[in-house]
């Protein structure tokens, strides 16, 4: 008798997704399908609104990531009004996103993923978080948490609002930064840089060592990656040309305004996510395991797999040491947990270069936009991969039509691909429990969704 | 004895679970006094049991039931039922669980076509079919969660302040009810007011308010709404400041939008705000359009779909 095992919901993931694993007559893996169960239907109501407002009403697509959203569209109003930003307010909005980033990579490794890692993937479920966390180890549980905070209270206290921002304007950034601030803020993201630093040693001596086995066979499979590079072809996060990497290493990079003709997106019935594809590899769309179509991945590891180098000294050091290791491009989707602590090395670091840059706190932060028609493309990368807000304005600047490609749905295709590989690999013959379940839900949870 | 709390999102986007994770430290404290045994975004129970092999969904039964989100699709609908077969006392947290949020926006559309155009993007290979395998089909229309299932107690803001948060969560360890306040956003607000003036258009923040420079105290700034800036502030429930008080957009030096909903609970941001600037003798068709206005509260009906011509 063939049967069906759900995992519903996927836990310590931002949003609502089920996995059904459907097993043969023997108890082996026939299928696997990811569902993505929700859809708020942005790219519709925008229309009509004034395009000024997108980056305060978009902003709500993700409560984890705002930050980006509101950035993204305030670099598509941007294009739509034809403004360009003074550098001060362009190294605000930088700083913000930088900031942001690094709050976001101690969220994910601490409080949605590490409970697998520091107390085990086999444990109950009951003290399988943060919670069991900050029983087990209530020291280690206080400073990341007053960490996180401090990124957090930078974003808060400087721009108003953390969580749904407001500060980005079209044009530039709402407030300029006093040099009393810049003083302050600057002492606190040192202290973030030791902490990266330390978590980056913490994790590489402490957390992943029992698991290197399972990083090499849970989850892997081979695809092409994303990101955004500089014109020297290092890692940024903020501004640059989108490079598209093949899983043989060979690249495009091309500029955020044409993407419609390297992505387009492929529909599934069995989820209401869009499966975005490389149209321009001109191969269709599969995600067979043995011989997968148009998939590359997003995210902290494609970005490392697609920069050619660092631009900040201590996060390129543990780019060298991380290829040594894995190679380029690494393609072990549990490799995501260690990216992301050498990208959080990198938003450390390039806070401080933004910070210790004296125009920062320039008063010219905001040109004066005026509506009209035009299309602007605003790209950058979130935490989850590379984002795309793309809109028309009418000659009043109000919103004709917008586009979005949101960070993770880059990654929808490949973690239907690694949980299938990791069904396929841990459940034999029938044989499911609990810790199996939370093993193949791992290799949904590098990817960050 | 520690309070059993579940928690669930549903046409949310993480930002009020974000909130409550915003508690910092205090976040460590809270643990010590709440238990909680559901909740998606920390920890690992499931509906259908641990090794998914139930029919039908279960929650725990808990003394607390935390929601945020509206209710947009038939899986958010069974959960806030099941929510409210299994918890004491409901709470509704954040606007889009309170009043709809800014996926209500898309009330002004009917589902089909929201999927329409999201399944035909300029990036999108049109389908033979929308998705339906797996998936819970959408309702009609993106509910507040009063209108669905019963709620005890309405914590809005987009999202709550985290210190609104942890005065429910310890509200609700002694038993008693929470002190939020009630006011306007106005309330709260440092910047001066010199009553009625000669205004009468309003512009849109397409540039930076009038300020003496970046040093200046916000109340030494002239009112945004006196300067001529759409300010959402009059017809908005206060507090999104948490203790610190000062609303945290006007802290920006950017207008509100009217994040934390309606001063009173089924007010309408709209009709307030457009009587609000009528009665000072603003033209309110000096705005560049209105739906705007009801974006954090188009549940309750208040936004839907412009009838067709064919139907009317």
């Amino acid at each position: 008798m063939s049967q069906v095992i759900n995992i519903a919901p996927i836990t310590r993931i931002e949003g609502h997704a089920s996995i059904a694993i459907h097993l043969d007559d023997a108890g082996n893996v026939r299928d696997s399908k990811v569902h993505i169960m929700s859809l708020r239907g942005f790219e519709k109501f925008v229309e009509g609104k004034p395009a000024e407002e997108l980056p305060r009403i978009v902003n709500r697509i993700c409560g984890i990531c705002p930050w980006q959203h509101h950035l993204a569209s305030n670099k598509a109003v941007d294009g739509c009004f034809g403004v360009s930003v003074p550098p001060a307010g362009r190294k605000l909005r930088e700083l913000m996103q930088v900031v942001s980033h690094a709050e976001d990579k101690l969220l994910h490794f601490f409080f949605l993923a590490a409970g697998d890692f520091v107390i085990g993937p086999d444990s109950d479920y009951a003290v399988r978080n943060v919670i069991g966390i900050a029983k087990a180890n209530p020291d280690l549980a206080r400073k990341v948490v007053r960490m996180r905070q401090m990124a957090k209270m930078i974003l808060e206290k400087f721009a108003g609002k953390a969580i749904h921002p407001v500060a980005g304007v079209p044009g530039g950034f709402s407030k300029p930064l006093l040099e009393e601030e810049r003083v302050e803020i600057l002492k606190q993201v040192r202290e973030l840089l030791d902490f990266a630093l330390f978590t980056m040693d913490f994790a590489k001596t402490k957390v992943f060592p029992p698991y290197l086995d399972m990083v090499q066979s849970v989850g892997v499979i081979h695809t092409g990656f994303i990101g955004t590079v500089d014109d020297d072809g290092a890692l940024n996060l903020y501004d640059g040309k989108i490079r598209l990497m093949k899983g043989d290493g060979s690249r495009v990079d091309f500029d955020s305004l044409e993407y419609t003709d390297y992505i387009g997106e492929h529909v599934e019935p069995y989820s209401y996510s869009k499966f975005p594809y490389a149209r321009c590899w001109n191969e269709g769309f599969s995600l067979d395991l043995s011989d997968p179509k148009g998939i590359y991945r997003s995210n902290c590891l494609a970005r490392l797999n697609v920069a050619d180098k660092m631009a900040t000294p201590r996060a390129h050091e543990e780019l060298e040491e991380f290829r040594e290791k894995f190679g380029r491009p690494a393609q072990a989707t549990l490799l995501y947990h260690w990216a992301r602590l050498v990208e959080e090395v990198y938003a450390c670091e390039r806070a401080i270069q933004l910070l210790e840059d004296p125009e920062i706190t320039d008063d010219n932060i905001r040109a004066a936009v005026e509506p009209k028609a035009g299309r602007g493309v605003g790209c950058l990368e979130a935490p989850r991969g590379t984002l795309i807000h793309d809109y028309s304005t009418d000659e009043n600047g109000l919103i004709t039509r917008a586009n979005m490609i949101v960070g993770t749905t880059h990654n929808i295709g490949p973690i239907n691909m690694s949980v299938n590989q990791a069904a396929r690999t841990l459940i034999k013959n029938g044989e499911v429990d609990e810790a199996t379940l939370n093993k193949i839900e791992m290799a949904v949870r590098a990817y960050d969704p | 004895m520690s309070v059993k709390v579940a928690e669930e999102w549903l046409n949310a986007c993480s930002g009020c679970e974000i909130a409550i994770v915003d508690l910092g430290e205090r976040l460590l404290d809270v643990l010590q006094l709440v238990d909680f045994v559901h909740m998606p975004v920390i920890m690992d129970h499931k509906y259908l049991g641990q090794k998914g092999d139930g029919e039908h969904m279960s929650l725990p039964e808990a003394d607390v039931g935390i929601l945020s989100g509206g209710i947009r699709n038939e899986e958010h609908l069974e959960v806030a039922l099941e929510m409210r077969k299994k918890c004491k006392i409901i709470v509704a947290l954040g606007t889009c669980a309170t009043h709809g949020g800014i996926p209500a926006l898309s009330n002004s559309y009917s589902s089909q076509e929201v999927l329409e155009r999201y399944y035909s993007t300029e990036s999108t290979d049109k389908p033979h079919a929308w998705p339906d395998q797996g998936v819970p089909p959408l309702l009609d229309a993106c509910y507040a969660l009063d209108e669905k299932v019963k709620v005890d107690l309405y914590v809005p803001g987009c999202p709550p302040h985290p210190d609104h948060v942890f005065s429910v969560l310890t509200a609700l360890v002694e038993n008693r009810p929470p002190a939020l306040p009630g006011k306007s956003v106005c309330d709260q607000c440092p910047t001066v007011r010199q009553g009625k003036g000669e205004l009468k258009r309003l512009r849109r923040f397409l540039q930076a308010p009038r300020y003496q420079g970046a040093g200046e105290p916000l109340n030494k700034m002239r009112c945004l709404l006196e300067q001529g800036i759409l300010c959402m502030g009059p017809v908005t429930r206060g507090g999104c400041g948490g203790n610190g008080a000062t609303p945290r957009c006007i802290s920006a030096r950017v207008p509100c939008r009217g994040c934390y909903g309606p001063v009173r609970h089924n007010g309408n941001q709209m009709l307030d705000m457009l009587n609000a600037l009528a009665s000072n003798g603003i033209e309110v068709q000096s705005l560049p359009e209105y739906t705007s206005l009801l974006r954090f509260s188009g549940a309750h009906h208040l936004l839907h779909p412009k009838r067709s011509a064919k139907e009317a």
